[in-house]
């Protein structure tokens, strides 16, 4: 068992006839995951790699069994993309499209809530149990996935889609598997935050190491250190933080839009500080997350 | 996008909420005539996209009005934390009693947005949040329902104001929160908000940041007000920054370009977000010098990596370049490396003997380093990390000293 994902998702893919998401649909249809309908207002009747198309999700619904969406839509329609998924009882949402104002990211958030829907992004490639099933591009194409990821008991989180891939492949040469493999999204605000995962791979009995992939901006791994601390939280954290540099850069943006630091407000060094505090170990370079995650799992053994 | 203070100003004016007399100049030579037509002691305010110009120079206040051109004069030929000045904003000075704090936001942990008021205004309010917390109130919005009345009456029930100003300035806090929505501001605060010895509110300073991500259906009311689109930065753009967006601009494919311009030695291509990040940190830690910052990844064409490539080669002082990346899913590194050996060969540059590292994996990675062995580059894949690809860079550079 992982979290989110397993044999049991079934997925539509909303906006599935766009560039990216058709790769990514064969992407997914290749490494064995369910794809069961997809969704582009239009062009219901059509097929993207066999996968039948519909105007409404609902429509694919009546057609069709799924538990999952992936959101690819351009910015502007994302908002009611997600709010369709929503509607329609979905449970997961992945939401792929990057540059969705904020206006409509709070309102998607908000209605998920009260709906009990868990969002997963926006701007998230998505994420992989590994030899099981995936969302979205990450990875890439399947036999890419297979070199980068391999099963085991390590769970990686990461605000970054590029070294979430990075980081499953190094610790995969190493032979150190991955129960699940998540990007959480590059964006300021997001449905899934670290702390608000971290309650789920608590209760997943096949994770034994959680690696989180931090940047600076934000106050996220601040929040998720806080809760480290007053949950007491169980399972041993490693985590890296990319993007010292910034910390003297103050008012300028570097690789995602939440990458920002505001005097002290989201620098690297005051994340550092308050994640050690709480227990989680922090790494000064990226190849020792592996380093450490051996360290770790050497010692639970 | 961070609008100048007369614009935040023009929005705010247009809703209602009071501004002091003034007028915006862009030559000297009316400043007299303007401080005339106003009347009394005025205050001439450099607009620059950056906070604290009060500090350095960008806030001053004159008495006569023939000084008023001598010092705008003077202002016109300052920097402003390395902005230049092109325009002044010059206002009555205003008499005030107090100073307040009104303000709407996001709060990105709650992902909601936020009203905040503060008793105390002038200063900067994250300060005044550490020091006086009483003197700070904050609301969180339901986006469904938005900031009602009632929500701004309580805000004000820590206010020391008499209740009439109390009533103008719950109406203000509705007017902010109105432009706040309606413009798609990421940021939208009057502060100070200063009251005046007779009773009155009225804005001193302001700050817009309107969303950059929202100006695709922003376009129309921000022409209302005539302002127009452009790019924001903490400093002015450099020459080779500015060209590095145009090769990034020409192709909506991918991304090769969000470059920073440094004055070290070695030329970076690297990718993507997370993984220029990383690198970077690695360099700076090994003791390299970089000469730039950038992003590749996205599936970023050939030809704009090849255009980056050879902009970085070309930059006066970069003696080595480091090509790392981290392992690529979206992207391909043939056209990485083709991109990265057509710049060189183009540019008369032997890619077998310049110092230059190569780490990157992923899709078509046979294909890519195929390139790079038909030019005699060695190359590093998967199994060498990151960090030490940024260290052997690193070390190149020293050996060629």
């Amino acid at each position: 068992m992982a979290i989110l994902i397993d044999e049991e998702t079934r997925v539509i893919v909303q906006g599935i006839t766009g560039r990216e998401a058709v790769t990514f649909t064969r992407g997914m249809l290749d490494y064995g995951t369910k794809v069961v309908a997809g969704v582009t207002p239009g062009k219901e009747g059509q097929e993207v790699y066999g996968v039948p198309v519909y105007d409404c999700v609902k429509t694919a619904l009546k057609n069709h069994e799924a538990n999952t969406c992936i959101v690819s839509v351009p910015p502007a329609f994302a908002k009611d993309a997600t709010f369709e998924a929503i509607d329609a009882g979905i449970k997961l949402i992945n939401v792929f499209t990057e540059r969705i104002p904020r206006a409509d990211v709070i309102e998607m958030l908000a209605l998920a809530k009260q709906r009990g829907s868990r969002i997963i992004g926006p701007n998230s490639l998505g994420m992989i149990s590994p030899r099981r099933v995936k969302l979205g591009s990450i990875g890439g194409p399947a036999n890419e996935c297979d070199k980068a990821f391999t099963p085991g008991d390590v769970a990686v989180l990461s605000r970054s889609g590029g070294m979430l891939v990075e980081t499953c492949s190094q610790l995969s040469l190493n032979g150190i598997g991955q129960s699940i493999a998540i990007n959480i999204g590059g964006d300021p605000i997001i449905g899934s935050t670290f702390y608000e995962l971290l309650p789920l791979l608590e209760r997943d009995p096949q994770t034994k190491v959680i690696v989180l992939f931090c940047e600076p901006g934000t106050v996220q791994e601040e929040t998720t250190a806080k809760f480290v601390t007053e949950t007491s939280y169980s399972k041993p954290i490693v985590a890296f933080i990319a993007g010292k540099f910034v910390d003297s850069m103050p008012g300028m943006r570097f690789g995602h839009a939440a990458v920002i630091v505001h005097g002290e407000i989201g620098s690297t060094k005051a994340k550092a500080q308050i994640m050690k505090e709480a227990g989680i170990r922090v790494v000064d370079y990226h190849s020792q997350i592996v380093t450490e995650v051996r360290k770790i799992l050497g010692e639970i053994s | 996008m961070r609008l100048y203070e007369f614009e935040a100003k023009n929005i705010l004016a247009a809703h209602g909420i009071p501004i002091p007399r003034g007028r915006v100049i862009d030559k000297p030579e009316v400043a007299r005539e303007v401080a005339e037509g106003i009347g009394g002691p005025v205050a001439l305010k450099a607009q620059v996209l950056t906070t604290g110009r009060g500090k350095v120079g960008g806030v001053k206040f004159v008495s006569s009005h023939a000084q008023a051109e001598v010092t705008a004069a003077q202002m016109f030929e300052a920097k402003v934390k390395g902005y230049p000045v092109e325009k002044i904003l010059i206002e009555e000075k205003l008499e005030l009693k107090q100073e307040l704090y009104v303000g709407a936001a996001y709060d990105e942990m709650e992902k909601k947005r936020i009203m905040i008021y503060g008793d105390m205004g002038g200063v900067d309010i994250n300060e005044v949040s550490q020091k006086h917390p009483e003197k700070i109130g904050k609301v969180l919005i339901d986006p469904f329902i938005g900031f009602q009345p009632y929500q701004a009456k309580e805000l004000c029930c820590i206010s020391t104001v008499s209740p009439q100003i109390s009533k103008a300035l719950q109406s203000v806090m509705l007017k902010v929160w109105e432009i706040f929505v309606k413009f798609e501001a990421t940021l939208t605060e009057i502060n100070p908000l200063g009251v005046t010895k007779d009773g009155k509110l009225v804005v001193c300073d302001a700050h817009i940041e309107i969303e950059d991500d929202a100006l695709f259906r922003q376009k129309k009311r921000l022409e209302e007000f005539d302002i127009k689109e452009r790019e924001d930065k903490a400093r002015p753009p450099t020459e080779f920054e500015m060209k590095a967006a145009e090769i990034d601009e020409a192709d909506y494919r991918g991304v090769a370009g969000r470059v920073t311009e440094f004055d070290g030695n070695l030329g970076l291509l690297i990718g993507a977000g997370g993984g220029s990040l990383t690198t970077f940190d690695a360099v700076l830690n090994h003791g390299g010098k970089p000469a730039n910052y950038c992003e590749v990844g996205g599936n970023a064409p050939t030809r704009k990596i090849y255009n980056l490539a050879k902009l970085i080669l070309a930059k006066p002082g970069v003696t080595g370049l480091a090509v790392i990346t981290n392992v690529y899913s979206n992207s391909r590194v043939d056209f990485l490396a083709r991109g990265v050996i057509k710049a060189m060969v183009e540019l008369g540059i032997d890619p077998k003997s310049y110092p230059l590292l190569f780490r990157s994996a992923g899709a078509f990675e046979e294909d890519g380093y195929a390139i790079l062995r038909k030019y005699g580059v060695k190359y590093y894949g998967r199994e060498t990390p990151m960090d030490e690809a940024a260290r052997l860079a690193v070390e190149m550079m020293r050996e060629k000293e």
